[in-house]
């Protein structure tokens, strides 16, 4: 079971300035992680996630961001560290919070070997001899299950596979024992049976560890394998947030029941559900709900509401709409299949 | 460019907004680059051309009561050499040469080195490894020296410093363009073309060339620089135009000895060389600013 | 498979471009308008002379026979007569060696120092004070002839400011470090325009990668990121960038050579163009060859060193 909140994100606001105007990319987030927690974060690709996690980090491009609202890391204390000095960052990255990124094969340094690159993670934040700073080295590439890992010390990132350099990754990642690791679309560029392997390693030292996690990925199937809460995201805003279990079961956004509907069924035929239309720009932000255009139950209401997350009845389970209630779910694509033949037939007519 | 696609959308903002954030000019503040350089250019190619208008004194006519005169006295702007020819009127003069020379040097190995380039990244195989050694050897000989070499044998003239630089720059351009071509010979649009049946000349200039000619012309304005001062520098130990031809590096060469007492006669055409070479760098910086904005 | 991968197809390169070098070297030679002998004698002209020198270049046969004649001698460190100094062509080139050595090894050091602060900085903090100050002193500085800016700065220290000598080679490693400081800082100021933007766009390509993101992660200290990551990447694009304008390095040695009044191998080409002493022009050029080559190869081993993906490559 979870415990306490280990970081909370509070109206979190991050805006880029391109030469387009001002992409409003995270536009109110709020949520929050416990430990011993693992917390996914979907949505379609641009929908907000990596810049949220990068924001939390303090890893945006210098001199582009514009950042309002709070992150709290409880036990660093009340303040956020959005507004942390550098060298306070300093003493949170690596030792509490970590983060791995989508292409393992751009992730690394080039030009300097593994073993160099993750014993410079493991003497960040301890003070260790020559030795055992080698020997915690070995140690972390042998938990991720890289095999010869003395003699691997010595290889470059262009003699690792990806899903070897994914693997070395976690472990720089965990090498100072962080308490939240960060993980954006880690299995994204590898294949499904590393996809698989990768997942299988984070869910083993989540549980080996206690350490907490945010886990992001456009492909809810994933989240859905490895996470304990979820948090649905559209248009930088979050627009469903429960656990897994009531998600899935009981998903009240429209969104999240597209998403699940879009999941392709093991023994499916047919065609292959979509949801048509695409994300609004994040430029020029329309009025009320940013889901509408695209939404099946959609009423012109719902484009003049000012949007909020609404409790949904389960516990700790909130969507941003307010007909949840209303919606009757069930079949919903079949219906409206059925609705296009419809105007189809009668159109031709 | 080719890893453009495979970015996630994320990405693709991030480096939109760090290119943003250094770029911080207006699009009119960007191509004042370019403006200022062709601006300079214009002023150089008119002033040289409309010499016998603005200046009444011949480069060449010796006036023995007036040598070394310093600048800014009567009837000499810039003064007078130690023969007292006027040095405004030489540089003017002598301006053609050097023009000439950053025009027809470089526009005749631009041209050669850019067919020879594009055909052999083309065709590959031989042809492509044949030329590419052949390039390779012309690399490995300082260009000066070559040029040094040829025009001693040739004997000193304008006419062999024009063909000594066709002798040798033309492998810059080539090995660019021959760089340019191998990467473009995979791009889909080449593909397209060659699927269409087109022949390989055809390909070649009407497809790739067009789409891949800023490289070269970019690097020919650094050339255009270069040549310019490959010519002084021949004119400055004498290998060059011959006197009493009033190019501008031998004007350099004859005011060393007079460095002491009257700095003008050195100083004035190096001035001359630095404002045509930063017209043509100027040129090569806006046309890389705008052709790379339009290619990312 | 060993860092250096492709050593041997390298080294079998390398030849192949020497052997082109002679060749070239050679034939320079023969684009002489005339009769050699005659433009090689010069004054010392006479019919036995002249005779002697056909027989020696083989004149009168085969030019395989000819090129052959010439290697051979080449191989055994003969590089002709000199007919102008009176001496073997190879003595009178070796006593000119040394300062042209010193310069180049000089103007490339102060080249790395003057450029690569500048250009790391400069891509660090893009569009700022360094950035615009350097872009606009190094555009300047390119356009300048070196030859009028070695005049220019012997105008101002040595004429106005007294602070470095006019000309001369100076005695002991500290005198030449004196004397040679305006000289290797011309040459530097222009091959430094190259450098400044080569490593400010390598910098600033560098600062966007995702491996600077892990690093950070990190929680190690940003100026450990920016030697360790930063630089050390960002320098790779330059050293490629460092060898390609080394040929221009050597050209400017000659022009400076002459400024500088220095006795090196520069001064030596010049004055032996104007004094037709033709196996003189033929050996420098020759040397200047393979110093080029040598520092090609140079380039490319400092290259294999800093990047252990170098010997990777499949094909040319």
């Amino acid at each position: 079971m979870t415990g306490a909140p280990l970081l909370t994100v509070r109206d979190l606001h991050s805006y880029l300035a391109t030469s387009q105007g001002v992409v409003r990319a995270v536009d109110g987030v709020s949520l929050t992680v416990h430990e011993a927690e693992i917390l996914g974060i979907v949505g379609e690709s641009g929908c907000g996630k990596t810049v949220t996690c990068r924001t939390i980090m303090g890893l945006m491009p210098a001199g582009t961001l514009h950042a309002s609202g709070e992150v709290i890391y409880h036990p660093h204390g009340e303040r956020s560290i959005l507004s942390a000095r550098p060298a306070e960052l300093q003493t949170l990255r690596g030792a509490h919070l970590a983060m791995i990124f989508q292409d393992p094969m751009t992730a690394l340094n080039p030009v300097r070997s593994i073993g160099d690159q993750l014993l410079e993670a493991v003497t960040s934040h301890a003070r260790l001899s020559r030795a055992e700073a080698r020997a915690r080295a070995i140690g972390l590439l042998e938990r991720v299950g890289i095999p010869a890992p003395a003699r691997r010390m010595r290889d470059y990132p262009f003699q690792f596979s990806g899903g070897m350099l994914q693997r070395a990754l976690i472990a720089i990642a965990l090498a100072s024992s962080p308490r939240l690791l960060l993980a954006d679309e880690p299995t994204t560029s590898l294949d499904v049976i590393i996809q698989d392997q990768i997942l299988s390693l984070l869910l083993e030292l989540q549980q080996d560890t206690g350490m907490s996690m945010i886990l992001v990925s456009h492909d809810l199937a994933v989240i859905t394998e490895v996470c304990d809460r979820i948090v649905v995201m559209y248009a930088g805003q979050v627009v469903e947030e429960g656990t897994v279990a009531d998600i899935i079961t009981a998903p009240r956004h429209p969104y999240t029941q597209a998403l699940l509907d879009a999941l392709p069924q093991a023994g499916q035929r047919g065609q292959l559900r979509s949801i048509r239309g695409s994300p609004p720009s994040l430029i020029d932000v329309p009025d009320g709900c940013r889901f509408a255009p695209r939404c099946r139950f959609v009423t012109d209401d719902c484009r003049s509401w000012d949007t909020e997350l609404i409790e949904t009845g389960d516990p700790e389970h909130t969507a941003r709409c307010w007909r949840q209630h209303e919606i009757e779910r069930a079949d919903a694509w079949q219906q409206e299949q059925r609705e296009q033949q419809e105007q189809q037939g009668s159109g031709s007519g | 460019m080719s890893t453009a696609w495979a970015a996630s959308p994320s990405e693709l903002l991030m480096r939109a907004a760090t290119k943003a954030a250094g770029r911080r000019r207006s699009p009119i503040r960007r191509r004042l680059t370019l403006i200022a350089g062709l601006v300079m250019l214009g002023i150089a190619i008119l002033a040289v051309l409309l010499a016998p208008v603005l200046v009444s004194q011949s480069p060449t006519t010796i006036d023995a009561l007036h040598p070394l005169v310093p600048p800014l006295t009567a009837g000499h702007l810039l003064g007078t050499d130690q023969y007292g020819r006027d040095i405004l009127a030489r540089i003017l003069y002598g301006g053609r040469i050097d023009l000439a020379i950053a025009f027809g040097a470089t526009s005749v190995t631009l041209v050669g080195g850019t067919f020879i380039g594009l055909v052999a990244g083309y065709l590959g195989g031989r042809v492509d490894s044949v030329l590419m050694r052949l390039v390779d050897l012309f690399f490995a000989f300082p260009f000066l020296v070559l040029i040094i070499a040829i025009v001693a044998m040739l004997g000193p003239s304008i006419f062999n410093m024009f063909i000594a630089i066709w002798i040798t720059s033309w492998v810059s351009y080539a090995r660019i363009m021959r760089a340019q071509t191998v990467v473009a010979k995979k791009q889909q649009y080449v593909l397209a073309a060659r699927a269409l049946g087109y022949g390989p000349l055809r390909v070649m200039f009407r497809h790739i060339l067009p789409n891949t000619a800023s490289a070269v012309i970019i690097f020919s304005m650094v050339d255009a620089v270069g040549n310019i001062i490959l010519a002084a520098s021949l004119g400055f130990l004498g290998l060059g135009a011959q006197p009493p031809s009033p190019e501008w590096g031998a004007m350099i060469s004859d005011g060393q000895n007079y460095i002491l007492s009257s700095w003008w006669l050195a100083t004035m055409p190096g001035l001359a060389v630095v404002f045509v070479g930063v017209a043509f760098s100027l040129i090569g910086d806006g046309l890389a600013d705008l052709l790379r904005a339009g290619e990312r | 498979m060993s860092r250096f991968g492709s050593l041997p197809r390298r080294l079998v390169h390398l030849v192949i471009v020497l052997f082109g070098i002679t060749l070239v070297t050679f034939f320079l030679l023969r684009l002489i308008p005339g009769d050699p002998a005659l433009a090689i004698l010069g004054s010392s002209y006479t019919h036995t002379r002249a005779v002697a020198i056909d027989n020696f270049l083989g004149l009168n046969r085969p030019i395989w026979t000819q090129y052959g004649l010439f290697m051979g001698r080449l191989f055994h460190g003969n590089l002709g007569y000199s007919f102008f100094y009176n001496e073997p062509a190879t003595t009178v080139i070796s006593q000119h060696v040394a300062p042209t050595l010193f310069l180049v090894v000089y103007s490339a050091v102060l080249a790395a120092l003057i450029s690569f602060p500048i250009g790391f900085v400069a891509g660090l903090h893009r569009g700022g004070v360094l950035d615009q100050s350097s872009r606009i002193f190094f555009t300047l500085s390119f356009a300048m002839p070196a030859f009028w800016l070695g005049i220019i700065l012997i105008l101002l220290f040595s004429v106005h400011l007294h602070v470095f000598p006019i000309s001369g080679f100076g005695s002991g490693f500290i005198g030449h470090l004196y004397y040679l400081f305006l000289p290797a800082l011309t040459i530097a100021l222009g091959f430094s325009t190259v450098l400044v933007r080569s490593l400010r766009s390598a910098t600033i390509a560098t600062l966007q990668a995702e491996f600077i993101d892990t690093a950070r992660m990190k929680g190690i200290r940003w100026p450990l990121v920016l030697w360790r990551h930063v630089f050390r990447n960002a320098i790779l694009a330059v050293v490629a960038v460092y060898g390609v304008n080394l040929a221009y390095l050597i050209s400017g040695t000659v022009l400076v050579e002459n400024v500088f009044s220095l006795p090196g191998l520069g001064t030596l080409l010049v004055s032996s163009v104007s004094d037709r002493d033709y196996p003189v022009v033929q050996g420098v050029t020759l040397l200047f060859a393979v110093l080029i080559v040598a520092i090609n190869l140079l380039t490319d081993i400092v290259q294999a060193a800093l990047d252990p993906r170098v010997g990777q490559e499949i094909g040319a």
